[in-house]
């Protein structure tokens, strides 16, 4: 098939390396299982274990055995001195595979330590204390672990000579865990009874637990398929470097990310759409014929068309997405908590833009998986927001493509590595994207009907006058002979929404079904009105954005709280303050009044018929409606 | 690499003529060819490396066209540092430490490339592959970079400098092993060869030429030696030795009970010596 890759992939070092996390805190003994791991593996050198076992005279716990917790610790000690580790790599090798072990220490920092230590891997141990079984801790760590894309988990169920080998005691907690982790999405899930101190099971089979018929830890790690395929999947090569050595060279420097290629195919510059052949594949050993998953290569094309860093490579039959809006779950790793609106840099694969949160859609709690509203995210902490980025970006969904769905949030100002972030899904793909292109467009539509549609959109607290409002503006413009359709919390809480509840989370949720909603009766022409409290200034933002600013008209209906309570249509003021209701807007939760509203009504100045007049004077100002 | 000479204005090759350095420089060939490497090579010369060593470095710079900056501390040297009268510390410290702060301020480089790996010593286990200094190269550990997937923060401020360690994850036996694979030349020290040596200290110290001052008890002894790593030549200890040929080293290597730096001489010095090393703006 192809010649055997002679550059950057060594054939010795990539022989068959397995990268692999533990999880678990100290008192699980993860040390002690990597110390035993590269003891039992003689990995150990003499002059290391000779300072080990004068170590563990000196600061052991295990009394006359050797603590191999001492050699992969100094980690605890460091933290002491307050300097920030966050991962640590060990390697080990035998004679079938290589070994490359992340060793995160598990304390307050874990989220985003755990992350780093996980995006480089693709297996995790759990450590279960088998007194203890499945913890919160261990739900924590799975579900990290499942979000940074590790499919492969091996459940180390240690210190079971604590529970005097007990069949019945490791069968449970690998019944719980197996029940709990079903919907994380791993590949393969195995469970082995182990003792890291006594090295039951981890090199050597254990004599005490013979009821276990299982591989032996390191047997295992030794033997599983990690092959990801990242070979047969779609071709991706992100150009790292523009090679011009003269006139008469140009070639595209950078690792093949995913797929293969052979010189003769057709490939696509996502961003342009542009279309050539490669002429060759040009390594320092000679040309290639073909070139796969983790070769570096440089590509020279048929055509000079242009390319740059950052740039990718695919085929026209399978390509990356483009798009300037995108949904992403995001990592945060910053002392300065992340705020909506603020620009960062981002670098995803080789390109680096300018972008920014829109909203965030609702912050993940790791211990319970649980959906949260948020208008923030801060150190250590997950969440789901969406993207925008001030030029086209190209990726993949990081569950598709790992190398090419990742990237980084840089603070512009301080350049540290703030975030990470993976991607989930587009939400705005740009222009040269073959898209199911629609034969009736939105003009054509909104022609017929002989207007210009748009989302007018009122917020406001409660009680405020909003809808009242609302209705008029509707009535009006019917009397106009315009084609309206008027959103409101009633008609959409007891159809589409009938769902969803009034925690953060699914008011979040519910305002962006609104917004979906909204856009496509836009799309084929209306005038839509939408009336709601939508508290959140990123919530209200990532509507506008959705809609396009040109035809989102902000409209706050400004009422004093102590006036809407004293109003209070709906009796609900009384019950928010007696505490019937939880999270009620301007009580117990904030309103974020708009910075810049396109028409600012103060109810307590002006009537409800003025009111009305003043949004229409502005759709007639900005040319939506005929004067 | 590619990415870093994409990102940065000036960066620059640390070579320290050492098997590490021969793999990087190997590497770096292949990621820019057809093109040369688009940045010079820098090695900063403490002046008592073996005499090998630096035939074998001008040999190889004239072979491959490289272009190669070689530093001493001058201020040094009139000084007089050496390692066997000023101690390896105060020696690593001037004409080393001090010394390649000097020629990265003086050629302005932002980026320099170094060949550490993760597996040398306990405290490199944590570094990062791009080492974040801040301007004066002070390596503080509370401020490096978190480093996820393959993505690396290249920024920088005027005055601020990465070390980029483009072979953190190799091993030891890895690099033999492509050394092997690749057949890269490498210094002839590496290879067993019967060689004037004295003991010091625990360790064999070859006698590489008549600075080094002998005590009156001892005498130079021939023994079949090679070294494991390569520096000063008074701090380097070599090891008895029958591997004449790289296969023979491989072979040696994965029977090795003894961990390479138990014969580098600057790690004993002190306790927890190379954080400190590095914090004062060591490789």
């Amino acid at each position: 098939m192809f010649t055997k890759p002679t550059m950057e992939p060594v054939p010795a070092r990539t022989k068959d390396q397995l990268r692999f996390i533990t999880c678990g805190s100290v008192d699980d003994g993860k040390s002690t299982l990597i110390g035993r791991l590269l003891h039992d593996s003689k990995m150990i050198y003499r002059d290391q274990i000779m300072a080990l076992e004068r170590d563990s005279i000196k600061y052991g716990s295990t009394g006359d055995n050797i603590d191999f917790a001492l050699l992969v610790d100094g980690l605890e000690a460091e933290r002491e001195q307050g300097i920030t580790i966050d991962v640590a790599y060990r390697f080990f090798t035998t004679p079938r595979r290589s070994f490359m072990v992340a060793d995160t220490p598990g304390h307050e920092q874990y989220t985003r330590n755990m992350a780093t230590g996980a995006s480089q891997a693709q297996l995790a141990i759990i450590l279960i204390d088998a007194r203890k079984g499945v913890m919160v801790q261990t739900r924590r760590h799975s579900f990290i672990c499942a979000l940074l894309g590790i499919r492969h988990i091996v459940l180390a169920v240690n210190k079971i000579d604590l529970v005097a080998y007990d069949k019945e005691c490791f069968d449970r907690i690998a019944r719980d865990y197996m029940a709990f982790a079903a919907g994380l999405g791993f590949t393969s899930i195995v469970a082995i009874p182990i003792s890291a101190r006594y090295g039951d099971n981890v090199v050597d089979r254990s004599a005490c637990a013979n009821w276990y018929r299982g591989p032996c830890l390191l047997e295992y790690l030794e033997s599983i398929d990690i092959q990801s395929g990242t070979a047969s999947q779609a071709f991706r090569f992100p150009v790292q470097w523009v090679n011009r050595p003269n006139p008469d060279f140009r070639g595209y420097a950078g690792t093949v990310a995913s797929g293969r290629i052979s010189a003769g195919d057709e490939i696509i510059v996502a961003t342009s759409g542009r279309t050539t052949r490669v002429k060759r594949i040009v390594t320092h050993g000679g040309d290639l014929v073909g070139a796969e998953a983790g070769d570096a290569v440089t590509i020279t094309l048929e055509d000079e068309i242009d390319i740059g860093r950052g740039d990718i490579l695919s085929r026209p039959d399978d390509q990356p997405k483009v798009a300037d809006l995108f949904a992403a779950y995001v990592i945060w790793m910053d002392e300065e908590p992340l705020a909506p609106g603020r620009n960062y840099i981002l670098r995803i694969g080789s390109q680096t833009i300018s972008g920014s949160i829109t909203d965030i859609r609702h912050r993940i709690d790791v211990n319970t998986c649980e959906h949260l509203a948020a208008g923030m995210v801060s150190l250590n902490e997950i969440a789901f927001c969406n993207v925008a980025t001030t030029m086209p970006a190209v990726f993949d969904a990081y569950d598709v493509n790992r190398k090419t769905g990742s990237f980084i949030f840089i603070d512009r100002y301080t350049n540290r590595t703030a975030g990470a972030g993976m991607i989930a899904f587009p939400l705005r793909q740009t222009a040269n994207i073959a898209r199911q292109a629609l034969s009736v467009d939105r003009r054509e539509r909104a022609a017929l009907k002989n207007q210009k549609p748009c989302v007018i959109w009122f917020t406001g607290l409660s009680g405020a006058g909003k809808s009242a409002i609302a209705n008029l503006v509707d009535q009006k413009l019917f009397a106009r002979s315009r084609h309206t359709m008027l959103l409101d919390g009633d008609n959409l809480r007891h159809g589409l929404s009938a769902d969803l509840g009034f925690s953060e989370a699914d008011r979040v949720e519910n305002i962006r079904r609104v917004g979906e909603v909204a856009k496509l009766m836009a799309d084929s022409g209306l005038i839509v009105i939408c009336s709601f409290i939508s508290p959140t200034r990123a919530e209200r933002d990532r509507v506008r954005i959705l809609v396009g600013k040109e035809e989102f008209i902000e409209v706050f209906v400004d009422t004093p709280i102590e006036e809407c309570a004293r109003r209070d249509p709906k009796g609900l003021y009384s019950k928010a303050k007696s505490g019937n209701i939880k999270n009620f807007t301007g009580i117990d939760a904030c309103y974020e009044a708009p910075e810049t509203p396109d028409i600012h009504l103060r109810t307590m100045e002006q009537t409800l018929e003025h009111s009305a007049k003043a949004v229409l004077d502005v759709l007639i100002a900005r040319s939506l409606l005929d004067g | 690499m590619r990415d870093v000479v994409a990102e940065f204005k000036r960066p620059v090759m640390l070579y320290s003529i050492g098997k590490d350095s021969s793999v990087l420089l190997h590497l770096a060939i292949k990621a820019f060819y057809p093109a040369k490497i688009p940045f010079p090579l820098l090695h900063v010369d403490t002046t008592w490396k073996f005499r090998e060593m630096i035939s074998f470095r001008d040999a190889t710079a004239s072979r491959l066209g490289l272009d190669l900056i070689v530093h001493v501390n001058k201020d040094g040297s009139a000084r007089g540092i050496n390692p066997i009268k000023s101690g390896s510390a105060l020696h690593t410290q001037v004409m080393k430490t001090d010394a390649l702060k000097q020629a990265l301020d003086l050629h302005g480089f932002d980026a320099a490339f170094g060949g550490a790996r993760r597996d040398e010593e306990r405290s490199r286990a944590k570094e990062r592959i791009l080492s974040f200094r801040s301007a004066g190269h002070v390596w503080d550990p509370r401020n490096q970079r978190p480093e996820l997937w393959s993505l690396f923060n290249t920024r920088v401020r005027e005055g601020e400098t990465m070390r980029v360690f483009a072979m953190s994850n190799w091993t030891e036996l890895e690099v033999w092993e492509y050394i092997m694979i690749e057949k890269i030349p490498v210094v002839p020290l590496y290879f067993a060869k019967r060689r004037p040596i004295v003991h010091r200290n625990g360790a064999m110290i070859m006698v590489d030429d008549e600075r080094l001052p002998l005590n009156c008890d001892e005498t130079p002894e021939m023994r079949m030696i090679r070294f494991r790593t390569l520096g000063c030549y008074p701090l380097s200890g070599a090891i008895e030795s029958d591997a004449t040929t790289i296969e023979d080293i491989v072979a040696e290597m994965q029977t090795a009970t003894v961990s390479e730096r138990q014969g580098r001489l600057i790690d004993t010095d002190e306790a927890a010596s190379m954080e400190k090393k590095k914090r004062e703006g060591y490789f």
